[in-house]
């Protein structure tokens, strides 16, 4: 993935980017590819459940973390970044709560696993992993030492 | 009260928010937590979000106050809901029409929150238990009974300044009789588990019965300042003087008012809260009022995290449906 996305920066001229990782495992894939890229802005956190569509039905987190972006996004190229790529809908909500802080000049996603049930028209621009699950089947990321994925039978 | 606490809903989630009163120490734990969530939204660009977007939360003041309206509307505005304030002097309570018909109205009118402020201990209480089954109801301040969100309020700020509650002492000095903020704040105080709640005051404005509350009674304010962690002084309400309860405001202030001086009795870095409007020279000192020790300020901005926390979580619906996940 780091590979991938040097070279997507190269390629668009991108030269201090600002990445942001989700909560939570969107967060420990983003330390591990800040520290690769070796990127000097420092790392962005972004919780987004006060950004959900389903907390009337679902309710509040109970352990939400205070969102950081520790430079202004404004005008700034931002690489987004999430564990498990599935209906979209957290990315969603993470770009409307990325517009709340500014106006970036562009957001490339990073996701470390695609594992389509789109429901929203959002791809990623890298992707570490494709994965095909049965019915039934959710991917489920362990962190953050050592980064581990498995694969989980029944509800979430 | 009925035995079950109709704060709650079938799955002990908090539906109404009425009183401090019956509810566990988790579930005021989990308000501070979501507050320290929401005030990361002040710091936004856009400061608010969408969780209740849709909504429509209506402050039913029946008694007047800038300040406590203003920042449940805040709050509301913050969490994306439709406000409206009804102005009650002007309603239809005025010509003869029922609290409960007016309730009726605003619920037909699909409204989702009513922030209740009354002059009548319960009647927050009231609206709730005839309320809608998709209504919930926040008191804010309801005669002498209760003033949870400040209280919450004020818990939020101590723990902001001090940490953890299991080793504190804290005073709560004034009208304690009279007031609602400082019965609240004892039960909130009581379930975080402090280790010691004094109650400071004239034989005249502390309720006999206020031991059964399990706090320790000082009509002395030096004896009640020792080694205190926080100090709530109350808001002196003007027509206690003429009541015949207080000689007068100076002699108050001799007895009862917070000056440096009296400070020095207290933990060298003890907090000053007060509720507000402060009455300068009657409650407080200017000096200590605006002196380094005094959180009043912070009290009133932490209020609006506080309520969009309250509200966000009356609001909230246990899933009817399997919840969709969001990835």
């Amino acid at each position: 993935m780091a590979a991938a996305l040097r070279a997507l920066l190269a390629g668009q001229g991108i030269t201090d980017p600002l990445m942001v990782g989700i909560y939570t495992g969107g967060v420990w894939v983003a330390q591990r590819l800040h520290r690769l890229l070796g990127l000097e802005n420092p790392l962005g956190t972004l919780d987004i459940s006060f950004y959900r569509d389903d907390f009337t039905r679902v309710g509040m987190n109970p352990t939400v973390k205070p969102s950081l972006l520790p430079v202004n996004i404004e005008d700034r190229h931002v690489i987004l970044v999430d564990d498990v790529l599935n209906t979209g809908r957290t990315i969603r909500a993470a770009l409307n709560e990325l517009f709340d802080y500014g106006r970036p000049a562009s957001i490339l996603l990073a996701a470390l696993v695609d594992r389509g049930g789109r429901e929203l028209p959002i791809q990623a621009d890298v992707v570490g992993t494709r994965i095909d699950l049965a019915a039934g089947e959710h991917i489920k990321l362990h962190g953050p030492q050592p980064l581990r994925l498995s694969r989980v039978s029944g509800a979430r | 009260m009925d035995k079950r606490n109709i704060q709650l809903d079938d799955d002990g989630q908090l539906r109404h928010f009425l009183t401090i009163e019956g509810l566990k120490r988790q579930m005021l734990v989990d308000i501070l937590d979501a507050a320290e969530s929401f005030t990361s939204v002040t710091e936004q660009t856009v400061k608010k979000v969408p969780l209740l977007r849709g909504k429509t939360i209506v402050n039913l003041f029946f008694e007047s106050s800038t300040r406590t309206r203003t920042t449940f509307e805040l709050a509301a505005k913050r969490l994306s809901a439709d406000v409206l304030n009804i102005n009650v002097n002007a309603s239809a309570t005025t010509k003869g029409e029922t609290l409960l018909d007016t309730q009726r109205n605003l619920e037909a009118m699909q409204c989702d929150m009513f922030v209740v402020r009354h002059a009548v201990s319960g009647a927050a209480h009231f609206i709730a238990r005839h309320a809608a089954p998709h209504v919930s109801v926040i008191n804010a301040g309801d005669g002498r009974h209760a003033h949870p969100t400040q209280a919450m309020l004020d818990m939020f700020t101590i723990r902001r300044h001090k940490g953890d509650f299991y080793k504190l002492r804290v005073a709560i000095v004034g009208d304690i009789l009279h007031s609602r903020v400082a019965r609240s704040q004892i039960h909130a105080l009581s379930t975080l588990g402090v280790e010691e709640i004094r109650v400071i005051g004239p034989k005249t404005l502390i309720p006999l019965e206020a031991h059964t509350l399990g706090v320790h009674v000082h009509h002395d304010l030096r004896s009640g300042l020792r080694d205190i962690d926080v100090i709530i002084t109350l808001r002196l309400q003007h027509e206690r003087m003429t009541g015949a309860l207080l000689p007068s405001e100076h002699e108050y202030f001799q007895l009862y008012g917070l000056t440096e001086a009296r400070l020095d009795l207290a933990k060298p870095d003890a907090i000053i809260m007060h509720p507000g409007p402060i009455n300068r020279g009657v409650e407080i000192d200017s000096a200590v009022a605006d002196g380094p020790r005094s959180v009043i300020l912070n009290q009133v901005a932490h209020g609006t995290a506080v309520r969009m926390a309250i509200m966000a979580k009356a609001m909230q619906r246990l899933p009817s449906l399997p919840a969709r996940e969001l990835h």
